[in-house]
């Protein structure tokens, strides 16, 4: 499986472990972790809830794009749910390529399609209150009701 | 009948309920999605994408008796 959602802590080595191959010159790993200040205000914990197996379907679907774009990738993403406390890793992404300049364009492109299109929320919790994050500036509309070509098939 | 699931703070709009039973079969995702913002006063629909047995729909897609319907708010995962 180098799809998946977590409830419990993530293994960072079993994941970049999924994706060695004899013709990888490179593996990149993006680890996200809890951050603790947002624009000076204080998280205390988080709580990530998924679509879980949409969002299992989704992640394999960044990891096709992702092999499709660059050659000999292989991709192996696995993202956590539940509470999180500040520094716990919340997703890892690894990626080997043949050469080390498409690892991590590739790695960069998977974080930001996370950020598109798989079906995971987090909900913040503050001293003062809690909130459950989407796009907080509320700048983006789905006027078609779905993300518009563009966004779902980069 | 159609299984409808609601997320973050939707599932919260709609009293914690994972999902609801609705018989939407034949309705287009635009009218179930208004349908269901009036009657559990649904804050933000305009943002809110609409999957349809797990794959994005678009909001002139007609349910079909059986599927599975999932409200999905702007994310924020990573």
């Amino acid at each position: 499986m180098m799809y998946e959602i977590s409830k419990e802590p993530i293994d960072i080595q079993a994941v970049i472990d999924k994706v060695v191959q004899r013709n990888a010159g490179a593996i990149t790993t993006f680890i996200g972790t809890v951050r603790e200040l947002t624009k000076g205000k204080k998280t205390l914990f988080l709580i990530y809830e998924a679509y879980e197996a949409m969002a299992v379907k989704k992640l394999a679907q960044i990891g096709k794009e992702i092999e499709q774009r660059w050659e000999g990738a292989c991709v192996a993403i696995t993202h956590r749910v539940g509470r999180l406390d500040i520094t716990d890793v919340a997703v890892v992404i690894a990626v080997s390529t043949p050469h080390r300049a498409d690892a991590y364009e590739a790695n960069r492109y998977a974080i930001e399609r996370i950020k598109e299109i798989v079906p995971i929320w987090k909900k913040e919790h503050w001293e003062e209150g809690e909130a459950w994050m989407g796009n907080q500036l509320e700048t983006v509309a789905y006027p078609s009701g779905k993300p518009e070509e563009s966004d779902l098939n980069e | 009948m159609n299984k409808v699931l609601f997320f973050a703070h939707l599932r919260d709009a709609v009293g914690g309920a994972e999902f609801l039973s609705v018989d939407a079969g034949g309705k287009t995702v635009a009218e179930l999605k208004a349908e269901l913002a009036a009657k559990y006063d649904l804050p933000k629909m305009d943002t809110v994408m609409t999957a349809i047995n797990e794959e994005f729909a678009a909001n002139d897609e007609v349910i079909q008796a059986g599927d599975e319907i999932a409200f999905i708010p702007p994310v924020s995962g990573g």
